[in-house]
Protein backbone atom coordinates (compact mmCIF):
# COMPACT_ATOMS: atom_id res chain seq x y z
CA UNK A 1 0.00 0.00 0.00
CA UNK A 2 2.99 2.59 0.88
CA UNK A 3 3.38 2.95 -3.05
CA UNK A 4 -0.18 4.69 -3.71
CA UNK A 5 -1.21 5.35 -0.14
CA UNK A 6 -2.92 8.74 0.50
CA UNK A 7 -1.76 10.09 -3.30
CA UNK A 8 -4.40 9.37 -5.60
CA UNK A 9 -7.30 12.21 -6.34
CA UNK A 10 -11.53 11.16 -5.87
CA UNK A 11 -12.36 9.27 -8.70
CA UNK A 12 -14.94 6.55 -9.54
CA UNK A 13 -12.01 4.39 -9.95
CA UNK A 14 -10.17 5.38 -6.10
CA UNK A 15 -13.66 5.78 -4.36
CA UNK A 16 -14.27 2.22 -5.25
CA UNK A 17 -10.78 0.41 -4.68
CA UNK A 18 -10.94 2.32 -1.33
CA UNK A 19 -14.00 0.70 -0.53
CA UNK A 20 -12.77 -2.82 -1.39
CA UNK A 21 -9.83 -2.08 0.57
CA UNK A 22 -12.23 -1.09 3.70
CA UNK A 23 -14.26 -3.92 3.29
CA UNK A 24 -11.85 -6.52 3.30
CA UNK A 25 -9.94 -4.79 6.55
CA UNK A 26 -13.26 -4.34 8.78
CA UNK A 27 -14.56 -7.75 7.66
CA UNK A 28 -11.61 -9.72 9.67
CA UNK A 29 -9.90 -7.86 12.42
CA UNK A 30 -8.07 -9.82 14.23
CA UNK A 31 -7.17 -8.86 17.52
CA UNK A 32 -3.80 -9.48 19.55
CA UNK A 33 -4.29 -11.56 22.59
CA UNK A 34 -3.16 -9.06 25.22
CA UNK A 35 -4.70 -9.34 28.33
CA UNK A 36 -3.31 -7.78 31.35
CA UNK A 37 -5.83 -8.23 34.35
CA UNK A 38 -9.72 -8.76 34.92
CA UNK A 39 -10.81 -7.33 31.61
CA UNK A 40 -8.76 -10.17 29.85
CA UNK A 41 -11.43 -12.66 31.57
CA UNK A 42 -14.31 -10.45 29.86
CA UNK A 43 -12.46 -10.25 26.74
CA UNK A 44 -12.16 -13.76 26.66
CA UNK A 45 -15.71 -14.71 27.49
CA UNK A 46 -16.51 -12.48 24.29
CA UNK A 47 -14.89 -14.66 22.36
CA UNK A 48 -16.31 -17.85 23.66
CA UNK A 49 -19.85 -19.62 23.44
CA UNK A 50 -21.86 -16.71 24.65
CA UNK A 51 -20.85 -13.64 22.57
CA UNK A 52 -18.47 -15.64 19.97
CA UNK A 53 -16.83 -12.88 18.24
CA UNK A 54 -16.04 -14.53 15.14
CA UNK A 55 -19.84 -13.99 13.59
CA UNK A 56 -18.27 -10.70 12.85
CA UNK A 57 -15.03 -12.20 11.79
CA UNK A 58 -12.97 -11.17 14.71
CA UNK A 59 -10.68 -14.02 15.90
CA UNK A 60 -8.10 -13.63 18.67
CA UNK A 61 -4.53 -14.29 17.17
CA UNK A 62 -2.09 -14.84 19.47
CA UNK A 63 0.98 -13.26 17.73
CA UNK A 64 1.19 -9.36 17.11
CA UNK A 65 2.61 -10.23 13.37
CA UNK A 66 -0.49 -11.09 12.36
CA UNK A 67 -2.82 -9.19 14.23
CA UNK A 68 -4.43 -5.71 13.13
CA UNK A 69 -5.92 -4.31 16.24
CA UNK A 70 -4.76 -4.24 19.84
CA UNK A 71 -7.30 -4.83 22.79
CA UNK A 72 -5.32 -3.44 25.70
CA UNK A 73 -7.37 -5.42 28.73
CA UNK A 74 -6.20 -3.86 31.59
CA UNK A 75 -3.61 -2.39 34.15
CA UNK A 76 -0.73 -1.16 32.05
CA UNK A 77 1.94 -0.91 35.08
CA UNK A 78 4.97 1.23 34.59
CA UNK A 79 6.87 -2.24 34.41
CA UNK A 80 4.41 -3.38 31.54
CA UNK A 81 4.42 0.23 29.35
CA UNK A 82 8.00 -0.99 27.52
CA UNK A 83 5.82 -4.32 26.77
CA UNK A 84 3.02 -2.71 25.65
CA UNK A 85 4.99 -0.29 23.64
CA UNK A 86 7.02 -3.51 21.45
CA UNK A 87 3.71 -5.34 20.80
CA UNK A 88 2.44 -2.59 19.70
CA UNK A 89 5.25 -1.70 17.39
CA UNK A 90 5.42 -5.57 16.47
CA UNK A 91 1.82 -5.25 14.67
CA UNK A 92 1.82 -4.71 10.80
CA UNK A 93 0.08 -1.30 9.54
CA UNK A 94 -3.08 -0.69 9.60
CA UNK A 95 -3.77 -1.18 12.88
CA UNK A 96 -5.80 0.05 15.70
CA UNK A 97 -5.93 0.13 19.54
CA UNK A 98 -9.30 0.20 22.02
CA UNK A 99 -8.43 0.95 25.65
CA UNK A 100 -10.59 -1.48 27.09
CA UNK A 101 -11.97 -0.77 30.75
CA UNK A 102 -11.19 2.20 33.19
CA UNK A 103 -7.32 1.54 33.98
CA UNK A 104 -6.22 1.02 30.61
CA UNK A 105 -8.62 4.16 29.86
CA UNK A 106 -7.23 6.31 33.29
CA UNK A 107 -5.78 4.30 35.36
CA UNK A 108 -9.15 3.74 37.22
CA UNK A 109 -9.25 3.09 40.77
CA UNK A 110 -5.34 2.37 40.99
CA UNK A 111 -3.92 5.78 40.89
CA UNK A 112 -0.16 4.48 42.42
CA UNK A 113 3.22 4.91 42.13
CA UNK A 114 3.00 1.43 39.96
CA UNK A 115 0.77 2.20 37.88
CA UNK A 116 0.34 4.16 34.08
CA UNK A 117 -2.43 6.83 34.08
CA UNK A 118 -3.69 5.54 30.84
CA UNK A 119 -2.42 3.69 27.79
CA UNK A 120 -2.81 6.91 25.69
CA UNK A 121 0.83 7.92 27.54
CA UNK A 122 2.19 4.77 25.77
CA UNK A 123 0.23 4.41 22.39
CA UNK A 124 -2.52 6.19 20.50
CA UNK A 125 -5.91 4.75 21.49
CA UNK A 126 -8.72 4.81 18.88
CA UNK A 127 -11.93 3.70 21.28
CA UNK A 128 -11.62 3.59 24.91
CA UNK A 129 -14.26 1.51 26.88
CA UNK A 130 -15.61 2.84 30.18
CA UNK A 131 -16.47 0.11 32.98
CA UNK A 132 -14.62 -2.26 35.48
CA UNK A 133 -14.74 -4.21 33.35
CA UNK A 134 -16.79 -3.63 30.77
CA UNK A 135 -19.54 -5.99 29.91
CA UNK A 136 -18.79 -7.95 26.49
CA UNK A 137 -21.48 -6.15 24.87
CA UNK A 138 -19.60 -3.03 25.55
CA UNK A 139 -16.57 -4.67 23.78
CA UNK A 140 -18.84 -5.14 21.04
CA UNK A 141 -19.72 -2.11 21.17
CA UNK A 142 -16.41 -1.03 20.78
CA UNK A 143 -15.29 -3.03 17.65
CA UNK A 144 -18.62 -2.32 16.13
CA UNK A 145 -17.85 1.12 15.63
CA UNK A 146 -14.27 0.41 15.42
CA UNK A 147 -15.87 -1.05 11.66
CA UNK A 148 -17.27 2.09 11.44
CA UNK A 149 -14.29 3.75 11.58
CA UNK A 150 -12.43 1.26 9.37
CA UNK A 151 -15.02 1.68 6.23
CA UNK A 152 -15.44 5.97 6.75
CA UNK A 153 -11.03 5.45 5.98
CA UNK A 154 -9.40 7.21 3.23
CA UNK A 155 -7.05 4.78 1.98
CA UNK A 156 -5.39 5.76 -1.94
CA UNK A 157 -7.01 8.86 -2.04
CA UNK A 158 -5.61 12.05 -0.50
CA UNK B 1 24.11 -23.19 37.57
CA UNK B 2 26.70 -24.23 35.18
CA UNK B 3 27.20 -22.58 31.92
CA UNK B 4 28.03 -26.25 30.30
CA UNK B 5 25.65 -30.03 31.03
CA UNK B 6 26.54 -33.11 29.51
CA UNK B 7 24.31 -34.30 26.92
CA UNK B 8 23.05 -38.08 26.76
CA UNK B 9 25.55 -38.66 23.83
CA UNK B 10 28.07 -37.29 26.25
CA UNK B 11 28.96 -34.36 24.45
CA UNK B 12 28.85 -30.72 25.95
CA UNK B 13 25.70 -28.85 25.33
CA UNK B 14 25.05 -25.17 25.43
CA UNK B 15 22.69 -23.50 27.64
CA UNK B 16 20.54 -21.23 25.78
CA UNK B 17 18.66 -18.59 27.88
CA UNK B 18 14.79 -17.88 26.28
CA UNK B 19 12.14 -15.66 27.11
CA UNK B 20 8.44 -16.60 27.49
CA UNK B 21 6.05 -13.82 28.71
CA UNK B 22 4.86 -11.12 29.20
CA UNK B 23 2.78 -11.58 26.30
CA UNK B 24 2.59 -15.04 25.83
CA UNK B 25 -1.29 -16.73 25.50
CA UNK B 26 -0.44 -19.09 27.68
CA UNK B 27 1.37 -18.00 30.71
CA UNK B 28 -2.27 -16.79 32.52
CA UNK B 29 -1.65 -12.96 32.39
CA UNK B 30 1.60 -11.05 32.26
CA UNK B 31 4.04 -13.40 33.94
CA UNK B 32 7.08 -13.39 32.43
CA UNK B 33 9.34 -16.89 32.84
CA UNK B 34 13.38 -16.89 32.20
CA UNK B 35 13.73 -20.51 30.86
CA UNK B 36 17.66 -22.20 30.64
CA UNK B 37 17.32 -24.63 28.04
CA UNK B 38 19.49 -27.70 27.06
CA UNK B 39 18.12 -28.58 23.93
CA UNK B 40 14.48 -28.80 24.74
CA UNK B 41 14.59 -29.57 27.85
CA UNK B 42 14.20 -27.34 30.71
CA UNK B 43 17.42 -26.93 32.95
CA UNK B 44 16.21 -23.65 35.20
CA UNK B 45 12.82 -21.76 35.22
CA UNK B 46 12.83 -18.47 36.95
CA UNK B 47 9.23 -16.73 37.48
CA UNK B 48 9.29 -13.05 36.94
CA UNK B 49 6.80 -10.99 38.65
CA UNK B 50 5.45 -7.40 39.20
CA UNK B 51 4.06 -6.93 35.45
CA UNK B 52 0.70 -6.26 37.56
CA UNK B 53 1.79 -4.94 40.71
CA UNK B 54 -0.92 -1.71 41.10
CA UNK B 55 0.15 -0.97 44.63
CA UNK B 56 -3.12 -2.20 46.22
CA UNK B 57 -1.37 -2.87 49.85
CA UNK B 58 0.17 0.82 49.64
CA UNK B 59 -3.81 1.86 48.75
CA UNK B 60 -5.62 -0.06 51.46
CA UNK B 61 -3.52 2.56 54.01
CA UNK B 62 -5.23 5.45 52.29
CA UNK B 63 -8.57 3.80 52.50
CA UNK B 64 -11.57 3.53 55.40
CA UNK B 65 -11.83 -0.03 55.72
CA UNK B 66 -14.63 0.10 53.92
CA UNK B 67 -13.44 1.85 50.87
CA UNK B 68 -10.59 -1.13 50.32
CA UNK B 69 -13.54 -4.01 49.70
CA UNK B 70 -13.46 -2.59 46.39
CA UNK B 71 -10.18 -3.42 45.74
CA UNK B 72 -9.79 -6.69 47.12
CA UNK B 73 -12.01 -7.66 43.85
CA UNK B 74 -9.55 -6.91 41.59
CA UNK B 75 -6.65 -9.21 43.52
CA UNK B 76 -8.21 -12.44 42.50
CA UNK B 77 -10.80 -11.60 39.70
CA UNK B 78 -11.57 -14.80 39.04
CA UNK B 79 -13.24 -15.34 42.57
CA UNK B 80 -13.67 -11.83 43.61
CA UNK B 81 -16.30 -12.61 46.37
CA UNK B 82 -13.97 -14.91 48.10
CA UNK B 83 -11.54 -12.15 48.32
CA UNK B 84 -14.54 -9.42 49.71
CA UNK B 85 -14.89 -12.91 52.09
CA UNK B 86 -11.56 -13.52 53.27
CA UNK B 87 -11.10 -9.53 54.01
CA UNK B 88 -14.30 -8.84 55.32
CA UNK B 89 -13.84 -12.32 57.99
CA UNK B 90 -10.32 -10.27 58.67
CA UNK B 91 -12.07 -6.70 59.61
CA UNK B 92 -14.74 -8.41 61.43
CA UNK B 93 -12.38 -10.10 63.50
CA UNK B 94 -10.97 -6.61 65.10
CA UNK B 95 -14.70 -6.08 66.46
CA UNK B 96 -15.23 -9.84 67.24
CA UNK B 97 -18.97 -9.41 65.19
CA UNK B 98 -21.73 -12.06 65.06
CA UNK B 99 -23.40 -11.79 61.71
CA UNK B 100 -26.75 -12.42 60.92
CA UNK B 101 -27.06 -16.57 59.90
CA UNK B 102 -28.34 -16.23 56.78
CA UNK B 103 -25.82 -13.33 55.78
CA UNK B 104 -23.51 -16.57 56.58
CA UNK B 105 -25.41 -18.82 54.38
CA UNK B 106 -25.30 -16.17 51.57
CA UNK B 107 -21.97 -15.54 51.67
CA UNK B 108 -20.99 -19.62 51.45
CA UNK B 109 -23.58 -19.77 48.63
CA UNK B 110 -21.64 -17.19 47.00
CA UNK B 111 -18.24 -18.11 47.97
CA UNK B 112 -18.80 -21.58 46.31
CA UNK B 113 -20.40 -20.42 43.32
CA UNK B 114 -17.36 -17.96 42.64
CA UNK B 115 -15.15 -21.26 43.61
CA UNK B 116 -16.83 -23.18 40.43
CA UNK B 117 -16.56 -19.95 38.23
CA UNK B 118 -12.57 -19.82 39.05
CA UNK B 119 -12.30 -23.59 38.14
CA UNK B 120 -14.40 -23.25 35.41
CA UNK B 121 -11.98 -20.76 34.37
CA UNK B 122 -9.48 -22.63 35.00
CA UNK B 123 -10.66 -25.83 33.28
CA UNK B 124 -10.91 -23.55 30.14
CA UNK B 125 -7.73 -21.96 29.72
CA UNK B 126 -5.92 -24.97 31.17
CA UNK B 127 -7.57 -27.28 28.01
CA UNK B 128 -7.25 -24.54 25.57
CA UNK B 129 -3.46 -24.16 26.25
CA UNK B 130 -3.14 -28.20 25.49
CA UNK B 131 -5.49 -27.83 22.88
CA UNK B 132 -8.89 -28.55 23.62
CA UNK B 133 -11.00 -25.81 22.06
CA UNK B 134 -14.23 -27.80 22.82
CA UNK B 135 -14.19 -27.96 26.72
CA UNK B 136 -13.10 -23.59 26.39
CA UNK B 137 -16.50 -23.17 24.73
CA UNK B 138 -18.24 -25.79 27.08
CA UNK B 139 -16.78 -24.35 30.37
CA UNK B 140 -17.50 -20.48 29.33
CA UNK B 141 -21.33 -21.59 28.48
CA UNK B 142 -21.56 -22.64 31.74
CA UNK B 143 -20.05 -19.71 33.08
CA UNK B 144 -22.33 -17.04 31.76
CA UNK B 145 -24.90 -19.18 33.47
CA UNK B 146 -22.85 -18.41 36.48
CA UNK B 147 -22.38 -15.02 35.62
CA UNK B 148 -25.61 -13.97 35.30
CA UNK B 149 -26.24 -15.30 38.60
CA UNK B 150 -24.15 -12.79 39.99
CA UNK B 151 -25.16 -10.29 38.15
CA UNK B 152 -29.04 -11.21 39.50
CA UNK B 153 -27.91 -10.61 43.08
CA UNK B 154 -24.85 -8.40 43.11
CA UNK B 155 -25.54 -6.08 39.67
CA UNK B 156 -22.26 -7.01 38.60
CA UNK B 157 -20.78 -9.88 36.62
CA UNK B 158 -17.23 -10.46 38.02
CA UNK B 159 -16.24 -7.25 40.55
CA UNK B 160 -19.59 -7.03 42.63
CA UNK B 161 -17.80 -5.82 46.31
CA UNK B 162 -20.99 -7.15 47.38
CA UNK B 163 -19.88 -8.80 50.64
CA UNK B 164 -19.21 -6.02 53.62
CA UNK B 165 -18.21 -5.93 56.68
CA UNK B 166 -20.99 -7.23 59.04
CA UNK B 167 -22.96 -8.54 56.53
CA UNK B 168 -23.57 -8.19 52.80
CA UNK B 169 -24.69 -5.17 50.81
CA UNK B 170 -28.06 -6.20 50.44
CA UNK B 171 -30.87 -9.29 50.13
CA UNK B 172 -31.01 -11.57 47.35
CA UNK B 173 -33.64 -10.74 44.70
CA UNK B 174 -36.40 -13.95 44.54
CA UNK B 175 -35.55 -15.50 41.53
CA UNK B 176 -32.49 -15.97 42.74
CA UNK B 177 -32.77 -19.07 44.45
CA UNK B 178 -34.65 -20.83 40.80
CA UNK B 179 -32.63 -19.80 39.32
CA UNK B 180 -29.58 -21.11 41.17
CA UNK B 181 -31.39 -24.77 41.73
CA UNK B 182 -31.60 -24.24 38.07
CA UNK B 183 -28.00 -24.07 37.60
CA UNK B 184 -27.36 -26.94 40.52
CA UNK B 185 -29.31 -29.15 37.98
CA UNK B 186 -27.79 -27.89 35.01
CA UNK B 187 -24.10 -27.87 35.99
CA UNK B 188 -24.33 -31.10 37.71
CA UNK B 189 -25.06 -32.72 34.60
CA UNK B 190 -22.52 -30.97 32.52
CA UNK B 191 -19.65 -31.60 34.28
CA UNK B 192 -20.16 -35.09 33.06
CA UNK B 193 -19.19 -33.86 29.64
CA UNK B 194 -15.74 -32.43 30.45
CA UNK B 195 -14.81 -35.31 32.36
CA UNK B 196 -15.71 -37.21 29.05
CA UNK B 197 -13.98 -35.13 26.97
CA UNK B 198 -10.88 -34.99 29.08
CA UNK B 199 -10.52 -37.89 32.38
CA UNK B 200 -9.87 -40.70 29.77
CA UNK B 201 -8.51 -38.75 26.59
CA UNK B 202 -5.11 -40.39 26.06
CA UNK B 203 -3.83 -36.91 24.22
CA UNK B 204 -4.90 -35.45 27.54
CA UNK B 205 -3.29 -38.31 29.61
CA UNK B 206 0.02 -38.16 27.61
CA UNK B 207 0.21 -34.51 28.29
CA UNK B 208 -0.49 -34.06 32.17
CA UNK B 209 0.29 -37.52 33.65
CA UNK B 210 3.76 -37.63 35.36
CA UNK B 211 4.23 -34.01 34.01
CA UNK B 212 5.04 -31.50 37.49
CA UNK B 213 5.35 -33.95 40.15
CA UNK B 214 5.12 -32.47 43.32
CA UNK B 215 6.13 -34.66 46.17
CA UNK B 216 4.37 -34.51 49.77
CA UNK B 217 7.34 -33.17 51.61
CA UNK B 218 8.14 -30.43 48.59
CA UNK B 219 4.06 -29.07 49.14
CA UNK B 220 4.29 -28.67 52.97
CA UNK B 221 7.98 -27.63 52.57
CA UNK B 222 7.27 -24.71 49.96
CA UNK B 223 3.94 -23.57 51.56
CA UNK B 224 2.08 -24.69 49.00
CA UNK B 225 -2.06 -24.53 49.28
CA UNK B 226 -5.43 -25.52 48.16
CA UNK B 227 -5.39 -27.81 45.15
CA UNK B 228 -1.88 -27.95 44.50
CA UNK B 229 -1.59 -29.23 48.34
CA UNK B 230 -4.59 -31.46 47.86
CA UNK B 231 -3.13 -32.90 44.22
CA UNK B 232 0.12 -33.70 46.36
CA UNK B 233 -1.82 -36.26 48.94
CA UNK B 234 -1.85 -33.88 51.73
CA UNK B 235 -6.00 -33.67 53.08
CA UNK B 236 -5.75 -30.06 53.85
CA UNK B 237 -8.62 -28.10 54.00
CA UNK B 238 -9.26 -24.57 55.91
CA UNK B 239 -13.11 -24.98 55.31
CA UNK B 240 -12.53 -28.89 57.61
CA UNK B 241 -9.97 -27.70 59.83
CA UNK B 242 -10.63 -24.47 61.09
CA UNK B 243 -14.24 -23.72 59.49
CA UNK B 244 -15.57 -19.79 59.05
CA UNK B 245 -18.95 -18.68 58.06
CA UNK B 246 -21.19 -22.31 58.25
CA UNK B 247 -19.16 -24.87 56.32
CA UNK B 248 -18.82 -26.71 59.60
CA UNK B 249 -22.59 -27.33 59.27
CA UNK B 250 -22.01 -28.31 55.79
CA UNK B 251 -21.52 -31.92 54.64
CA UNK B 252 -18.48 -32.07 52.00
CA UNK B 253 -15.94 -34.08 50.91
CA UNK B 254 -11.60 -32.65 50.92
CA UNK B 255 -10.43 -34.65 47.62
CA UNK B 256 -7.30 -35.12 47.50
CA UNK B 257 -4.98 -37.58 45.28
CA UNK B 258 -1.62 -38.92 45.53
CA UNK B 259 0.11 -38.71 42.30
CA UNK B 260 1.03 -34.80 42.52
CA UNK B 261 1.27 -34.12 39.11
CA UNK B 262 -0.91 -32.13 36.29
CA UNK B 263 -3.32 -34.50 36.18
CA UNK B 264 -4.15 -35.03 39.93
CA UNK B 265 -4.60 -31.28 40.38
CA UNK B 266 -7.06 -31.79 37.67
CA UNK B 267 -8.71 -34.14 39.22
CA UNK B 268 -9.01 -32.57 42.63
CA UNK B 269 -10.32 -29.29 40.72
CA UNK B 270 -12.84 -31.45 39.30
CA UNK B 271 -13.84 -33.02 42.49
CA UNK B 272 -13.95 -29.58 44.34
CA UNK B 273 -16.39 -28.42 41.55
CA UNK B 274 -18.68 -31.44 42.41
CA UNK B 275 -18.08 -30.33 46.34
CA UNK B 276 -19.27 -27.14 45.55
CA UNK B 277 -22.02 -27.91 43.94
CA UNK B 278 -22.67 -29.94 46.79
CA UNK B 279 -22.50 -27.22 49.50
CA UNK B 280 -24.09 -24.76 47.46
CA UNK B 281 -27.52 -26.86 47.14
CA UNK B 282 -27.05 -27.75 51.16
CA UNK B 283 -27.06 -23.92 51.90
CA UNK B 284 -30.30 -23.36 49.25
CA UNK B 285 -32.21 -26.06 50.99
CA UNK B 286 -31.10 -24.59 54.90
CA UNK B 287 -31.16 -21.25 54.04
CA UNK B 288 -33.02 -19.10 56.90
CA UNK B 289 -34.81 -15.70 56.98
CA UNK B 290 -33.68 -12.93 58.56
CA UNK B 291 -31.77 -9.82 58.18
CA UNK B 292 -28.33 -9.51 56.09
CA UNK B 293 -26.46 -7.27 57.72
CA UNK B 294 -25.47 -6.85 61.53
CA UNK B 295 -27.31 -4.21 64.20
CA UNK B 296 -23.90 -3.79 65.72
CA UNK B 297 -23.97 -0.02 65.45
CA UNK B 298 -20.03 0.13 65.49
CA UNK B 299 -19.88 -1.34 61.76
CA UNK B 300 -23.78 -2.39 61.11
CA UNK B 301 -24.82 0.14 57.60
CA UNK B 302 -28.87 0.32 58.54
CA UNK B 303 -30.70 -0.30 55.46
CA UNK B 304 -32.38 2.26 52.87
CA UNK B 305 -35.75 1.44 54.51
CA UNK B 306 -34.06 1.90 58.37
CA UNK B 307 -32.80 5.72 56.83
CA UNK B 308 -36.14 6.36 55.76
CA UNK B 309 -38.43 5.96 58.74
CA UNK B 310 -35.83 6.91 61.86
CA UNK B 311 -33.90 9.99 62.26
CA UNK B 312 -31.02 8.12 63.83
CA UNK B 313 -30.49 5.39 60.90
CA UNK B 314 -29.81 8.36 58.85
CA UNK B 315 -27.03 9.95 61.13
CA UNK B 316 -25.84 6.65 61.82
CA UNK B 317 -25.56 5.58 58.19
CA UNK B 318 -23.69 8.75 57.21
CA UNK B 319 -21.43 9.01 60.12
CA UNK B 320 -20.36 5.29 58.49
CA UNK B 321 -20.44 6.38 55.33
CA UNK B 322 -18.27 9.73 55.76
CA UNK B 323 -16.20 9.04 59.08
CA UNK B 324 -15.97 5.21 58.82
CA UNK B 325 -15.46 3.21 61.51
CA UNK B 326 -12.54 2.62 64.12
CA UNK B 327 -11.23 -0.94 65.14
CA UNK B 328 -9.54 -0.90 68.08
CA UNK B 329 -5.50 -0.76 68.25
CA UNK B 330 -3.76 -4.57 67.52
CA UNK B 331 -3.19 -6.70 64.57
CA UNK B 332 -5.59 -9.60 63.28
CA UNK B 333 -4.62 -12.35 60.45
CA UNK B 334 -7.41 -14.33 59.20
CA UNK B 335 -7.45 -16.89 56.07
CA UNK B 336 -10.01 -18.58 54.06
CA UNK B 337 -10.06 -21.37 51.86
CA UNK B 338 -10.11 -19.86 48.39
CA UNK B 339 -9.80 -20.49 44.93
CA UNK B 340 -5.98 -21.03 44.88
CA UNK B 341 -5.54 -22.00 48.68
CA UNK B 342 -4.82 -20.21 51.63
CA UNK B 343 -6.13 -16.66 51.11
CA UNK B 344 -5.18 -14.69 54.09
CA UNK B 345 -5.05 -11.13 54.94
CA UNK B 346 -3.16 -9.66 58.06
CA UNK B 347 -4.45 -6.41 59.40
CA UNK B 348 -2.55 -4.21 61.79
CA UNK B 349 -4.49 -0.96 63.04
CA UNK B 350 -3.58 2.07 64.92
CA UNK B 351 -6.71 2.79 65.88
CA UNK B 352 -8.01 5.33 63.18
CA UNK B 353 -10.57 4.61 60.57
CA UNK B 354 -7.80 3.72 57.87
CA UNK B 355 -5.63 0.35 58.26
CA UNK B 356 -1.76 0.96 59.07
CA UNK B 357 -0.50 -1.78 57.29
CA UNK B 358 -2.64 -4.30 54.94
CA UNK B 359 -0.57 -7.90 54.02
CA UNK B 360 -2.57 -10.17 51.74
CA UNK B 361 -1.12 -13.65 51.33
CA UNK B 362 -1.80 -14.39 48.67
CA UNK B 363 -2.01 -18.29 47.40
CA UNK B 364 -0.90 -18.04 43.79
CA UNK B 365 1.85 -16.10 45.07
CA UNK B 366 3.32 -19.00 47.27
CA UNK B 367 2.12 -21.58 44.87
CA UNK B 368 4.01 -20.34 41.98
CA UNK B 369 7.24 -20.80 44.15
CA UNK B 370 7.28 -24.07 42.72
CA UNK B 371 7.58 -23.62 39.43
CA UNK B 372 11.20 -24.30 38.78
CA UNK B 373 11.31 -27.35 41.19
CA UNK B 374 9.00 -28.93 39.20
CA UNK B 375 9.62 -27.92 35.68
CA UNK B 376 13.30 -29.16 35.82
CA UNK B 377 13.97 -31.85 33.21
CA UNK B 378 10.40 -31.37 31.29
CA UNK B 379 10.04 -29.92 27.70
CA UNK B 380 8.87 -26.61 27.00
CA UNK B 381 5.96 -27.36 26.16
CA UNK B 382 4.97 -29.02 29.72
CA UNK B 383 5.52 -25.98 31.04
CA UNK B 384 2.83 -24.97 29.60
CA UNK B 385 0.52 -28.04 31.00
CA UNK B 386 2.58 -27.04 34.44
CA UNK B 387 1.67 -23.33 34.48
CA UNK B 388 -1.58 -24.03 34.02
CA UNK B 389 -2.32 -26.50 36.43
CA UNK B 390 -0.90 -24.23 39.45
CA UNK B 391 -3.88 -21.84 38.51
CA UNK B 392 -2.16 -18.57 38.83
CA UNK B 393 -4.21 -15.51 38.86
CA UNK B 394 -1.37 -12.42 38.20
CA UNK B 395 -3.83 -9.78 40.13
CA UNK B 396 -3.17 -11.54 43.18
CA UNK B 397 0.61 -12.59 42.64
CA UNK B 398 1.60 -8.76 41.99
CA UNK B 399 -1.12 -7.56 44.17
Amino acid sequence: MGLIENKLPDNIFTTTLDNVINWGRRSSMWPVTFGLACCAIEMMACGAAKYDLDRFGIIFRASPRQADVMIVAGTVTRKMAPVVRKVYDQMPAPKWVIAMGACATSGGIFNTYSTVQGVDDVIPVDFYIPGCPPRPEALYDALLALQEKIKKEKVVRA
Amino acid sequence: MDEKTINDSGKFGDILTINMGPQHPSTHGVLRLILDIDGETIVNATPDIGYLHRGVEKLAENRMYHQFIPLTDRLDYLASLSNNLAYCLAVEKFFDLKIPERANYLRVIFAELARISSHLLWLASHALDMGAMTVFLYCFRERELLLDLFEIATGQRMTSSWIRVGGIRADIPDEFINKAYEFIEIFSEKIKDYEGLLSKNRIWLQRTKGIGILTKEDALNYGASGPIMRGSGIKFDIRKFEPYCIYDKMDFEIPSFEDGDVYSRYLVRIEEMKQSNRIVKQALDELPEGPVMTDDPRVGIPSHEEVNERMESLIRRFYLMSKGFTPPRGDVYSSIESTKGELGFYIVSDGTEKPYRLKIRAPSFVNLGIVPLISKGHMIADMVSIIGSIDIVLGEIDR
